[in-house]
């Protein structure tokens, strides 16, 4: 194929993308203009006239014909020109297409970027309702324009343009634009330079703004089923050229000029978002001295100075850091440093119990001691008596047992240090006595 | 899906954007019933008037030896002289002492559609004893281009159409040996086949016989892939199935096409042919029998053109660019750029 086929057909199987704006007041007739021109019932709920700010409501469809497929987005404005006060009516929708310039901006600013795959969000073209009252623009349409014909491709349309006779209208379209004219409002103009389709871009520029009815409703005309609207009076023909502008602006929205749609957003708007937004950003193409700067180079620069400022903030964080280190390694020095008092004091204390315990086990040694000596003495005056009586050899043991009864009692009698067996001694004395009390008492008897 | 080469994480350096509004961004998607005729697809005929009107860019490169037939055979190509040898080259002109790298311009016109075409012609490549490195100027050229592109994108006023010099095609001429591939062709197409789109050719493949370029492509084609050498179409950026049927076939089985240039006509069966006149016959270079230079022809002109730009712009200069911008961010404090600085930068 061709240069141009083998272009076309990438793009084919890239898909296109179309986002249309349309602004106008609660009730203008935006949501049925748009259900008429792509002859589809796109959901999209009604609302009041009492929300308090101005919104946007995006919604995204598919629409595919033969094989071209369209990524249309609708971007409505809800509750616009409802609201008592209007100063700032418009500045949701400038943030909004805004917002749009800036995701796009952004994706090229990236180091990996991905822009052929980019789903384009940007506005492509604005429909901008004028209310049909037949005498002039409103201000708030003014003011609402100015803010964005710098922004985006305007096209003005009157909206529920059946309420309008054809001579009224003929003025009010003369004097809208004369008076969009006197107060500077660049709106879209069809281009002429290519020659296929200059002459009727010429013709359509000289109907604008488009006088447009709208409607999802289907009238038996003849024999056939069209797109009217029905009054007691008559029927207003949609798709009838001498009805209203709908055919024609369908025509120059999107079988003639789509393309050129897409290409002035990209290419006028867009830039002119873009250099605005870089140079607010500080970068400039001539730097000091007048020499070109490269946007690259201020680029850099401003990422140096941005790295500077993160290793800075990096060091104060560090600093942080090792300040609060420092503060709880201080807290737990001295808990640890309490411990170790505690630890010290009963240690004292262990030791005072320790030596306490050593005297008693001393004195008890000592006394153990004694005790051994007293009964080694004992032992030896027993041996000693028995040596005078001609006994044959017994065991110590039994010889102790017999006759050491008698001696330890006796021997017992003499000490008094072993209290224990003192007081069994005295026990003894004392039940022998009572027995020789009780015994005379019982002979008594 | 198409990707990029570069796979290292990068963080962004634009600073906060301003305050987002209170509509969310990503509209969901629903998918609409037409319920009559629009016109959408009318869209088509305005992008084609309008790519029409432009014009096209594009620029083709060939590498190879002296006496391969390269200025021949892109004469051949586009059907006029405009290679460096119908500028007024000289047969007895010397061969360069390195690398040169001449770009020659011109304007091609059919149906209505105007090509700005521009061929670059590398003399001197690999006609040295010593070849060592003889693929830097031209590796230097290509990042050149890209440079020249990425300075005029970043620039703040930029063009409506920034001119595009990229090299979207590079044609490499093999040598019809019948053996294998030489070093220098490994290494070549080694180091280039990650910067540019290479097209191996094989030229003057009248030299052997149809056994002979078989086995040759075939010893090529293995070659190539043993040593991880991805030419044009690269695999890894078929976008879909149809687009990897279709270049696999090309793949596995055309390329490397074995060419035959001529720019001279003679009369075969009453038509009048452009060939090779030989004591044996006439070689008609676009009858598919005798060589694939048709093959050649259609695949870089008539169907593959487009995505040769496309994988030019997406993939080779996004990973270019990319690489640029990460590396700066690495350097040292910034001193004021000397005039020399800047151009050393080129």
């Amino acid at each position: 194929g061709s240069l141009p086929d083998q272009l076309v057909k990438k793009s084919i199987k890239q898909g296109f993308c179309f986002n249309i704006l349309c602004i106008g007041e609660t009730g203008s007739g935006k949501s049925t203009l748009i259900n008429s021109l792509f002859n589809t019932n796109f959901d999209d709920p009604v609302s009041t006239h009492f929300l308090p700010v101005v919104r946007l409501r995006a919604q995204t469809y598919e629409l595919q014909e033969s094989n071209v497929l369209l990524k249309l987005t609708i971007v409505n404005t809800v509750g616009f020109g409802d609201q008592i006060n209007k100063e700032d009516s418009y500045q949701p929708i400038v943030d909004y297409i805004d917002a749009q310039f800036e995701a796009y901006l952004q994706e090229e600013l990236k180091i990996k970027r991905s822009l052929f795959s980019y789903h384009d969000t940007r506005i492509h073209v604005c429909l901008y309702f004028i209310s049909p009252t037949g005498h002039s623009l409103k201000s708030l349409d003014l003011l609402t324009m100015k803010n964005l014909d710098s922004k985006v491709n305007i096209i003005p349309i009157i909206g529920k343009a059946d309420s309008i006779s054809k001579t009224e209208l003929q003025k009010f379209k003369k004097k809208i634009m004369s008076e969009l004219v006197s107060n500077g409002v660049q709106i879209y103009q069809f281009p002429t330079d290519d020659e296929t389709v200059s002459k009727i871009n010429t013709i359509m520029n000289g109907h604008l703004p488009f006088a447009v009815v709208g409607s999802m409703e289907e009238v038996k005309i003849g024999n056939k089923m069209v797109r009217a609207r029905q009054y007691p009076w008559g029927i207003v023909q949609v798709e009838n050229e001498n009805h209203c502008d709908f055919v024609k602006l369908r025509e120059m929205l999107i079988c003639t000029n789509m393309e050129d749609l897409r290409e002035q957003t990209h290419a006028r708007h867009y830039e002119l978002y873009r250099r605005c937004r870089l140079e607010e950003m500080g970068f400039r193409d001539i730097g000091p001295e007048n020499k070109l700067v490269s946007l690259q180079e201020a680029y850099e620069a401003k990422r140096h100075e941005f790295y500077l400022e993160m290793r800075r903030k990096e060091e104060e964080m560090r600093q942080q850091f090792v300040q609060r280190v420092k503060e709880k390694e201080a807290i737990l020095k001295e808990a640890e440093q309490q411990i170790q008092n505690k630890f010290e004091h009963r240690m004292l204390m262990h030791q005072g119990e320790k030596l306490k315990i050593e005297k008693k086990k001393k004195v008890l040694e000592d006394e153990i001691a004694l005790f051994i000596e007293k009964k080694a003495n004992a032992d030896l005056l027993q041996s000693q008596a028995s040596v005078s009586t001609p006994v044959s050899l017994k065991r110590d043991k039994d010889r102790k047992k017999n006759k050491g009864f008698r001696l330890e009692l006796l021997c017992f009698d003499v000490r008094d240090e072993e209290i224990g067996n003192v007081h069994k001694q005295s026990k003894r004395e004392r039940e022998k006595l009572e027995r020789e009390r009780n015994s005379p008492r019982e002979s008594q008897k | 899906p198409v990707e990029s080469k570069n796979e290292a994480a990068m963080s962004e350096l634009v600073p906060e954007p301003r305050q987002k509004p209170v509509v969310p961004m990503k509209p969901m998607g629903i998918n609409a019933n037409l319920l009559g005729y629009i016109g959408i697809d009318t869209i088509i005929e305005q992008m084609r008037k309008k790519t029409m009107k432009t014009g096209f860019d594009f620029n083709i490169m060939v590498v190879g030896q002296s006496g391969l037939g390269k200025s021949t055979l892109v004469n051949t190509l586009f059907k006029s002289q405009v290679s460096r040898k119908s500028s007024g080259w000289n047969r007895e002109e010397k061969i360069p002492k390195t690398v040169e790298i001449k770009a020659i311009g011109h304007v091609i016109e059919e149906g209505g559609v105007k090509m700005k075409l521009t061929v670059i012609d590398t003399p001197g490549f690999g006609d040295q004893i010593n070849n060592e490195n003889c693929w830097e100027p031209i590796e230097k050229y290509i990042n050149e281009q890209y440079e020249k592109f990425l300075k005029e994108e970043v620039n703040i006023a930029r063009k409506k159409r920034i001119p595009d010099t990229r090299v979207h095609c590079c044609l490499y001429f093999i040598s019809p040996t019948g053996h294998s591939l030489r070093p220098l062709d490994l290494e070549f197409m080694k180091h280039l086949s990650k910067v540019v789109n290479i097209i191996p050719v094989i030229a003057k493949a009248d030299t052997m016989t149809l056994e002979e370029k078989t086995e040759f492509k075939q010893r090529v084609r293995k070659e190539l892939e043993v040593n991880g050498i991805e030419f044009y179409p690269q695999k890894e950026f078929d976008e879909d199935l149809e687009d990897k049927t279709e270049n696999d076939k090309i793949r596995q089985e055309s390329m490397p096409f074995a060419v035959v240039g001529s720019d001279k006509e003679y009369q075969v069966n009453g038509k009048r042919v452009l060939g090779r006149k030989t004591p044996w016959g006439i070689i008609e270079v676009e009858n598919l029998t005798h060589c694939e230079f048709a093959l050649l022809r259609d695949f870089v002109i008539r169907t593959h053109l487009q995505d040769l730009k496309e994988v030019t712009h997406n993939i080779h200069y996004e990973t270019y660019r990319a690489k640029r911008l990460n590396d700066n961010g690495g350097l040292p404090p910034m001193t004021v750029e000397t005039e020399e600085n800047h151009e050393s930068n080129l």
